[in-house]
């Protein structure tokens, strides 16, 4: 029973990070239609941002107020960056195929790794100690406190989420721009912004993915994204792609799934198994777990 | 008389055995390097079908490759020393066997993949050929019975100019074939309008799957040549940026158009080894071509006629 509690923990710890990253994945689908392969990327930089922060930029660490200064600040980077990649590499496609978009993402996601290997170093690096670290105890459980941070953080983030998309003007424009971008642009919706605006979000998620990421795991690289990213990508087909809560939830699920197969004899394989559960949502329900058929219309 | 198509494939069969015989005292690397173009050009042009003619997009061709590459090197490493095969049988019936199973298991592997993820329109292939590729490479590295993580090695050199130049004009023939037949069109409606083609009645479904069985299938064939070409297999070769590799080849040369396709094969090929020396900075000049590239000439560069005024 313990044991059990104790995987949930540590599960509901890792498919946080998974839903912050599929929410940008999501979010990018809903106005664009397109599948961002640069935002595993987004989550890798956002990581080593936290990392500079700390060992370059000596802002001193270890206190929860400086470990959340660092956390904005990637959160910060990440947006400047997604809007970036937007601005320069999506922007002069607008209207083009989605192979055209989606093969341009592939540079992208390139780009940022390779071009990461430069600057960053290719070696993986041991990754500082962002929040005071602690242990707690009780019923046979054991819960770290760099785990509470992360649930803790992403909760909040999905709250202030919610009210972005649910109580401000621009989130109501993300909204219609997702349900039909024609219509919203008739109404004087300016669609370039709110693009921008839905890229400045997803990645300052994924940047707060990658430091949570990082501190509960060794090691960072450059080439640290494309599994997590893959995974979370699997989360957001599994709630339902272009489905906020379904995103979130599709996270949950996959990293409980992905920590439950890790206990058992076949951890070597717990990779393979998102992949296993993509191929099986797509064939018994595409549309995802909340999400609707769309009826494509000529 | 046959038709003027299989003549030609007729002569490059009979060109690559004649040049393939006199190749005994050629400098071994301008073979290998010869070698290597042949198999891109089977590379690019299977993935052509999928991702050019039939407009969808795969990132797992590595993945094929690799399986069609690890059952071909365990058939000829483990049947080849039994039943007394003369050097001449192994080359030339077991040789072309394990090839034939390989590029099968990989056509089998495509269809398993393909079923579930071309049901639907949209990119969900893309994303899980990528997995595919990833967890073929994970399996590959846990399976002690293929070498595992340290890779399968001793396999024999079996791969030789006829081979691997005699598949490539196969896998074009086979293509430009296709490609004029009622199949082609249909590859062809469903990469211009899968909507429009599913009004006229078009089984969209059926098609991209045969397309992408098809591409599989000589993916496979062409990893069994790469093996029996290296003599030694490791997963990490059939990675992710593998199958960028073919996917830049094909996007290079204008998605859909089978000749630019084959150029951009060949020249890739013959500068990858000088191109290496840059390191690093290979992919990120990769990456960069890709961007450029879509923004700036998204119909591919070797494309005829080279320059055009902008109709729009």
């Amino acid at each position: 029973m313990a044991e059990l509690l104790q995987q949930l923990i540590n599960g509901l710890s890792l498919g946080a990070i998974y839903a912050l990253i599929a929410l940008g994945y999501t979010m990018v689908y809903g106005v664009l239609r397109f599948i961002n392969f640069a935002h595993s990327d987004v989550f890798m930089v956002g990581a080593f941002v936290g990392w500079y922060a700390v060992n370059q930029w000596r802002i001193p660490s270890g206190t929860i107020l400086s470990g959340l200064l660092v956390l904005g600040l990637a959160m910060g980077v990440c947006a400047l960056l997604g809007v970036t990649i937007e601005k320069l590499a999506y922007k002069p496609l607008r209207n083009r195929s989605t192979l055209t978009v989606l093969i341009t993402a592939i540079g992208v996601s390139l780009l940022l790794q390779n071009a990461g290997q430069k600057v960053f170093g290719a070696n993986p690096k041991a990754y500082p100690a962002l929040f005071p670290t602690s242990q707690f105890h009780f019923a046979g459980v054991m819960v770290s406190s760099n785990q509470l941070v992360v649930l803790v953080v992403t909760i909040l983030l999905l709250g202030g989420l919610h009210f972005v998309v649910h109580h401000t003007k621009i989130g109501t424009a993300m909204r219609a721009v997702s349900f039909n971008a024609t219509a919203a642009s008739l109404v004087g919706i300016h669609i370039d912004g709110v693009i921008s605006f839905t890229f400045a979000l997803g990645s300052a998620l994924a940047g707060a993915g990658g430091v949570l990421y990082a501190i509960n795991y060794p090691s960072i690289d450059p080439f640290m994204g494309t599994m997590p990213g893959l995974k979370a990508f699997v989360a957001a087909v599994l709630g339902g792609i272009g489905n906020l809560p379904g995103a979130a939830l599709g996270g949950l699920l996959i990293g409980l799934v992905e920590t439950f197969v890790s206990g058992t004899r076949a951890s070597t394989f717990r990779d393979a198994i998102a992949f296993a559960i993509l191929i099986l949502i797509l064939l018994l329900r595409p549309a995802g777990l909340l999400g609707k058929l769309r009826v494509e219309k000529v | 008389m046959l038709p003027r198509s299989q003549i030609l494939l007729l002569a490059s069969l009979i060109l690559a055995g004649v040049v393939s015989a006199f190749s005994g005292n050629m400098d071994t690397y301008f073979l290998d390097v010869a070698m290597g173009v042949g198999i891109s050009v089977v590379l690019a042009s299977s993935l052509n079908l999928i991702n050019g003619f039939t407009g969808q997009f795969s990132l797992g061709h590595a993945g094929f490759m690799a399986v069609g590459a690890y059952t071909s090197a365990m058939i000829t490493t483990t049947l080849g020393p039994k039943f007394g095969w003369s050097q001449l049988g192994l080359q030339w019936v077991l040789f072309p066997a394990s090839l034939l199973v390989g590029g099968l298991l990989s056509a089998l592997a495509g269809l398993a993949v393909g079923a579930p993820s071309l049901r639907l329109k949209g990119d969900y292939l893309a994303i899980v050929t990528l997995g595919f590729g990833e967890i073929i490479k994970v399996v590959l590295q846990n399976v002690e019975a293929v070498g595992g993580a340290r890779g399968l090695v001793a396999v024999p050199g079996h791969t030789n100019l006829f081979w691997t130049f005699g598949t490539a004009a196969l896998t074009v023939y086979v293509v430009w074939a296709l490609m004029n037949s009622t199949y082609g069109r249909g590859f062809l409606a469903v990469a211009d309008d899968e909507v429009a083609a599913e009004a006229m009645g078009l089984n969209t479904t059926r098609y991209k799957i045969i397309a992408f069985a098809v591409g599989s299938f000589f993916a496979g064939i062409a990893g069994g040549l790469y093996a029996h070409l290296k003599g030694y297999l490791n997963p990490t070769g059939f990675d992710f940026n593998k199958s960028i590799e073919i996917v830049i080849m094909v996007i290079l040369g204008g998605m859909g158009k089978h000749v630019g396709v084959i150029v951009a094969a060949v020249v890739l090929t013959a500068v990858q080894e000088p191109l290496r020396q840059l390191g690093d900075w290979r992919m990120i000049l990769y990456a960069l071509i890709l961007i450029l590239l879509m923004i700036l000439r998204p119909q591919g560069l070797f494309v005829w006629p080279l320059w055009t005024k902008k109709t729009t």
